[in-house]
């Protein structure tokens, strides 16, 4: 983050704590706010919660960590996410990862690619099992999916 | 259509059902168009057809006379989107923006149905929602309104008796009464335990306290392959409110929270919505209904983390810590939330309760089987032919769910098994499918109701690996806070997995077992303590499987990638060339053209005869991509 950045998400942070009054039992809803507006949790935004709240950079950290919704990383351009709810499993979606991994040259445990383009996780159970198995790119779902059709999905995103 | 009314408060249960009156008589004669927003017709394009049927209303200028109306689930997913129009009793499936036209001028403005658009199956054709057999089998309590309300409208919910049973419940029962009311209906907790809700109720009832009491709505639904709740709250958010607002009144809460799953954002919306017309007119907060009676719900929002589902890590979440479960000595109905005394109940189970008031127990009780009482939502998904969100009376078979409601399977598979009960739940195989739908006979057969996935599965699914996905996912969502849990489920995984690459001794079997035995004895909270459910169904009904995984390093169902190899029938192979394309680590050679076998002496001079393709083992990822693609299933998988 540049320095102007750095201020900005300070001041949004700032907004953020006092439209909750600055309470502890907040905590999980600010950070989620915070995780809202830049899809990731920016470090001086968790510095600035732990001073506010007086809750320790530690524990605050622990809640960040705990919860699935939250995430330390700044994400790419393009968010994917694939189903792996029960569905989606039996109906293949750890080929249509496989094939993503593969397509975007992301190592194991990698979750955006180095030119920041593409972020790929994982989510369960999107609620349209029907169409398994189901991924969602920028928040539009696609269904019934086999890893031949990954190259068209992400062609559409260039 | 939006109507135009300014949100009073409601003064009174007669106020009430003059605005009720009011409403359905503004809505009679009326046609209305319901068009699924659910997210399955919503991903299959229902939007779309939501703003064509609009438009065509407006081009014909019928806005005053039809009410386009954009529902929660109606059910049949498979088919959306689904469109359903009323009076007329008209259902079609699978309806695309080109049909709106047609079925504005012939069956909205004709009452007749257009053939061509109508759900056709076993040579019937089904004019109405009640012909259809997905429909036929199932009672429907809690989605009964689905399709006949819209979401974002509490007056569509007054209008058909909404917080009627409030209003009788504040003005003629005394809280004890509504407790025995629902303790006599039977109801069973519908979040996975299948805790009976009146005893509940009854024990935070009894608590006498001076710093107020909670009630709390689980809208967490963690499951990995369900969206009941998220499809109750999203098609009438109001039979939840209500329930709340019923069983805060009965146990003496002043404050409720709703605990929503973050991935939930259209739900939470509705819901966040519904609220606010609820408090609009005084259904909700300060002095509701006039019977002097305060409630307020609020909303939090989970993180999404599994184990926040259950009941003390949730409300450690809402107070803003992390969600580590308490051990369970002290009832949450005694010490709760911030320590007060607090019932948590499921939305299904909240959303069942305004019937129960309205209908009374005995109807209630008459439904269902020996021991639970009423219906169960299941989302019905997987290998058969109509998946979708159901609701079944309890001790339905699990055939009739299968065969009768879901059409049978899908594909050219046969029935393997089905799942119940999400992670802490079994797979159950064919020869229990006679077995009753309901709480203590899933345990029987060593699986769970759990919270209402329902997952079909056929001949090309394997057990093991079922097992080890639901494994992956508990260590995943294992809190850490206690080590049978967090270690336990960390070894099953890894013994599984050996299993499934092939690389398992003979006596790992008997250690699964035996860790599996360890962790449900002695973890802290269910969570672990049914984290062996997975393993030891599968090992119970399907050891045949395991075994051929250990011992002859084979996947029967050719699942687990490390066990199966990819080869091509040279025979068969008809040199398309379409593997070869589709191959993404290009491992795939041969010369696409003619067929050897039935090139002509002509095609062999003109160099037009291909050579049949092969695929290099070495170089082989184990994608599938080969197998999906050809078109004379040459590729074999073994
Ligand atoms: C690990 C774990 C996860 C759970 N997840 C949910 C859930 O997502 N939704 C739910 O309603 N209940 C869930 N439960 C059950 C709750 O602890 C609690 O029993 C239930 O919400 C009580 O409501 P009911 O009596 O109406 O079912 C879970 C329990 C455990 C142990
Ligand atoms: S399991 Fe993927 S949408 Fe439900």
């Amino acid at each position: 983050m540049t320095v102007a950045e750095t201020e900005n998400a300070i001041k949004h942070t700032d907004g953020v704590i006092e439209s909750y009054g600055a309470k502890r039992c907040d905590l999980i809803h600010i950070l989620q706010d915070v995780q809202e507006e830049y899809d990731y949790l920016p470090r001086p935004a968790l510095e600035r919660v732990s001073e506010k709240l007086n809750v320790s950079l530690p524990e605050v950290l622990r809640v960040a960590t705990f919860y699935a919704a939250f995430s330390l990383e700044p994400r790419g351009e393009h968010l994917i996410t694939v189903c792996t709810g029960t569905a989606c499993h039996v109906k293949g979606a750890p080929r249509l990862i496989d094939a993503l991994q593969r397509d975007l040259g992301l190592e194991e445990g990698q979750e955006t690619t180095d030119d920041m383009k593409f972020t790929l996780r994982e989510v369960r159970c999107v609620g349209c099992c029907s169409l398994a198995p189901v991924l969602t790119v920028d928040g539009r779902i696609h269904g019934n999916l086999a890893p031949e059709d990954i190259s068209d999905i992400l062609e559409d995103c260039f | 259509m939006p109507l135009c009314m300014t949100r009073e408060k409601i003064g009174s249960p007669e106020a009430l059902n003059s605005l009720a009156g009011r409403l359905k008589e503004r809505a009679g004669g009326r046609k209305m168009v319901s068009v699924c927003l659910g997210t399955g017709c919503r991903a299959e394009g229902s939007g779309e057809v939501y703003e064509a049927i609009r438009e065509a209303v407006g081009e014909l200028g019928l806005e005053d006379e039809v009410i386009v109306m954009g529902s929660g689930c109606h059910g049949l997913c498979a088919l959306g989107p689904l469109v359903i129009l009323t009076p007329d009793d008209i259902f079609y499936p699978k309806v695309s923006p080109e049909d709106a036209t047609e079925i504005i001028e012939k069956s909205v403005i004709g009452s007749q149905p257009v053939d061509r658009l109508l759900y056709k199956t076993g040579g019937k054709t089904c004019r109405c929602q009640s012909e259809v057999p997905f429909y036929g089998r199932q009672e429907r309590i809690v989605l009964g309104l689905n399709g006949i309300v819209d979401p974002h409208m509490i007056e569509d919910y007054i209008r058909e008796g909404g917080y009627q049973s409030l209003a009788e419940v504040l003005y003629k029962y005394p809280p004890e009464d509504v407790v025995s009311e629902i303790s006599a209906s039977g109801l069973r907790g519908r979040g996975g335990g299948g805790f009976p809700t009146g005893r509940k109720w009854e024990s935070c009832r009894a608590v006498e306290t001076e710093d107020g009491k909670f009630v709390i709505c689980n809208a967490d639904e963690g499951d990995p392959g369900a969206f009941m709740d998220r499809s109750i709250m999203e098609a009438n958010p109001h039979t939840v409110i209500e329930g709340m607002v019923i069983g805060a009144y009965a146990v003496g809460a002043e404050e409720g929270y709703i605990y929503i799953r973050k991935e939930y954002p259209l739900a939470l919306n509705t819901l966040q919505c519904a609220l606010e017309q609820a408090r609009d007119y005084g259904l909700l907060g300060h002095d509701i209904l006039g019977s002097g009676r305060d409630f307020e719900i609020n909303v939090a929002r989970g993180g999404g983390a599994f184990v926040c589902g259950e009941s003390t890590a949730l409300t450690a979440s809402i107070e803003g810590r992390v969600g580590e479960p308490g051990a369970k000595h002290i009832h949450t109905t005694e010490s709760g939330l911030w320590g007060r005394p607090t019932v948590l109940n499921n939305v299904e189970t909240w959303a069942n309760v305004p019937e129960i008031i309205k209908r009374g127990s005995r109807w209630f009780a008459s439904i269902g089987s020996e021991g639970s009482k009423g219906t169960k939502v299941f989302s019905l998904v997987g290998a058969i032919k109509n998946t979708g969100l159901i609701e079944v009376p309890m001790g339905i078979t699990l055939r009739e769910i299968i065969e009768d409601i879901g059409g049978g399977m899908a594909g050219n598979h046969g029935f393997k098994a089905v799942q119940t009960g999400g992670p802490s739940g079994g797979c159950i195989p064919a020869d229990h499918l006679d077995m009753k739908v309901d709480f203590d006979s899933l345990i029987e057969v060593g699986s769970m109701m759990g919270s209402g996935g329902m997952i079909v599965m056929d001949e090309s699914s394997c057990m093991v690996d079922v097992a080890r996905y639901f494994l992956d996912f508990l260590r995943t969502e294992s809190c850490g806070k206690c080590t049978p849990c967090r270690d336990g489920t960390e070894q099953m995984f890894m013994i599984l997995d050996r299993i499934c690459r092939g690389k398992a001794g003979e006596d790992e079997l008997g250690k699964l077992e035996e860790i599996a035995e360890l962790v449900r004895e002695t973890s802290l909270c269910k969570l672990g303590s049914s984290a062996p459910n997975p393993v030891l169904s599968t090992l119970r009904f399907f050891r045949d499987e395991y075994e051929a995984h250990i011992r002859d390093k084979k996947c029967p169902a050719g699942v687990c990638s490390a066990l199966i190899e990819f080869s091509i029938d040279q025979e068969k192979c008809v040199c398309c060339g379409r593997c070869a394309n589709e191959c993404p680590v290009d491992c795939i050679a041969g010369t696409a053209g003619k067929p050897p076998a039935k090139a002509s002496e002509e095609d062999h001079q003109e160099g037009k005869v291909g050579e049949p393709f092969l695929i290099d083992v070495q170089e082989c990822v184990k994608c599938g991509s080969c197998f999906d693609v050809c078109p004379t299933d040459a590729v074999e998988k073994k």
